[in-house]
């Protein structure tokens, strides 16, 4: 699940190539990974995405 | 021009967390027709807290903006909200999000209680607050106008309590000034008012009750022309600020002459 919506990932995908598939800079995003937020970037190329997993991409938007 | 001597007269800095801030109006980012409006509207507006809001990037929006390609974090102190956040825990889940964006440790913390209303849950804000608190977070707590929460939520570690004038996006003003006062009185964290401003009187008004600022989004960025009400919310805001130290005359309710009452021809 990404964004809460079902996605077909390729096998051994990473969140930095999650993020490259949709065209996403990785600067400008928050990834939450199965609830657990991933503050050290690094783990954006190391990290193996498996079935099941719940990913979240969040950014700033305008608000009060 | 006089602007920049009257705002000199304000001789107490707004300090929040042990953070000197130049302006004592914050302004969100929220429903701006567009963001070079918003971005205009906020350089008016003079202030240096700006809000802004967590949410899921939209995937099948390819090269969405986000409001970082608009607003320079180096010119700007950006305060993550949790607007839209129903219960402690997914407000303490935003807050974390929004640290994890690296721009700082501060949260506009609200825990909203009712779709309709947007009032606060005045318990999940509690809780909220000691979790985060604890957690190194500066929590500037969105809470109603009751002075016994703000004094909750001040010993729960909130750096900044944010009473509403009234409810959030309604530009009814200032509904209990009194409410306002006896928190600004009782509170040692600063008080900043949050929500209900809708026009400058209202911004003037808030601030002559000796409150150390006022957060607002709607006031601004639903006026017809959003850049000049930015402009009116600043001086309003200075000019209250400026009211409130300089102490007002006594209320009367009879007449007393301003002129002499002596050396009248004809007597």
């Amino acid at each position: 699940m990404v964004n809460g919506a079902p996605r077909e990932l390729e096998r051994n995908s990473t969140i930095a190539g999650l993020l490259g598939s949709l065209d996403i800079d990785p600067r400008l995003v928050v990834v939450e990974h199965n609830r657990s937020i991933l503050r050290d970037k690094g783990t954006y190329e190391s990290l193996d995405l498996k079935d099941g997993d719940v990913v979240e991409i969040v950014h700033f938007v305008g608000g009060g | 021009m006089g602007i920049a001597i009257e705002t000199s007269l304000d001789t107490s800095p707004l300090v929040i967390g042990g953070r000197e801030f130049r302006s004592r109006l914050m302004v969100g980012t929220g429903k701006y027709k567009s963001n070079v409006e918003m971005s205009r509207a906020i350089e008016a507006s003079g202030a240096e807290v700006v809000t802004v809001a967590v949410r899921r990037v939209d995937l099948n929006r390819a090269n969405e903006e986000g409001i970082l390609n608009h607003l320079d974090p180096d010119q700007f102190f950006l305060l993550a909200n949790t607007a839209g956040c129903y219960n402690a825990e997914d407000a303490i889940r935003y807050a974390r999000l929004a640290r994890a964006a690296g721009f700082n440790e501060w949260v506009k913390l609200e825990v909203i209680g009712d779709q309709e209303t947007l009032l606060p849950d005045t318990a999940g804000l509690l809780e909220a607050t000691r979790t985060l608190a604890a957690e190194g977070f500066n929590v500037m707590a969105y809470t109603n106008d009751d002075l016994i929460t703000a004094l909750r939520l001040e010993d729960a570690g909130a750096v900044a309590v944010m009473p509403l004038a009234s409810p959030i996006g309604s530009g009814l003003g200032m509904l209990n000034p009194y409410a306002i006062r006896t928190i600004k009185k009782r509170l040692t964290v600063p008080v900043i008012v949050d929500a209900g401003v809708g026009t400058a009187s209202d911004a003037c008004i808030v601030m002559e009750q000796g409150v150390d600022g006022i957060l607002m989004n709607t006031g601004i960025a639903a006026a017809d022309d959003p850049i000049r009400m930015a402009t009116a919310m600043r001086l309003a805001v200075d000019a209250g600020r400026l009211a409130y130290l300089a102490g007002r005359m006594p209320r009367r309710e009879v007449a007393v002459p301003s002129s002499p009452l002596t050396g009248m021809i004809g007597t």
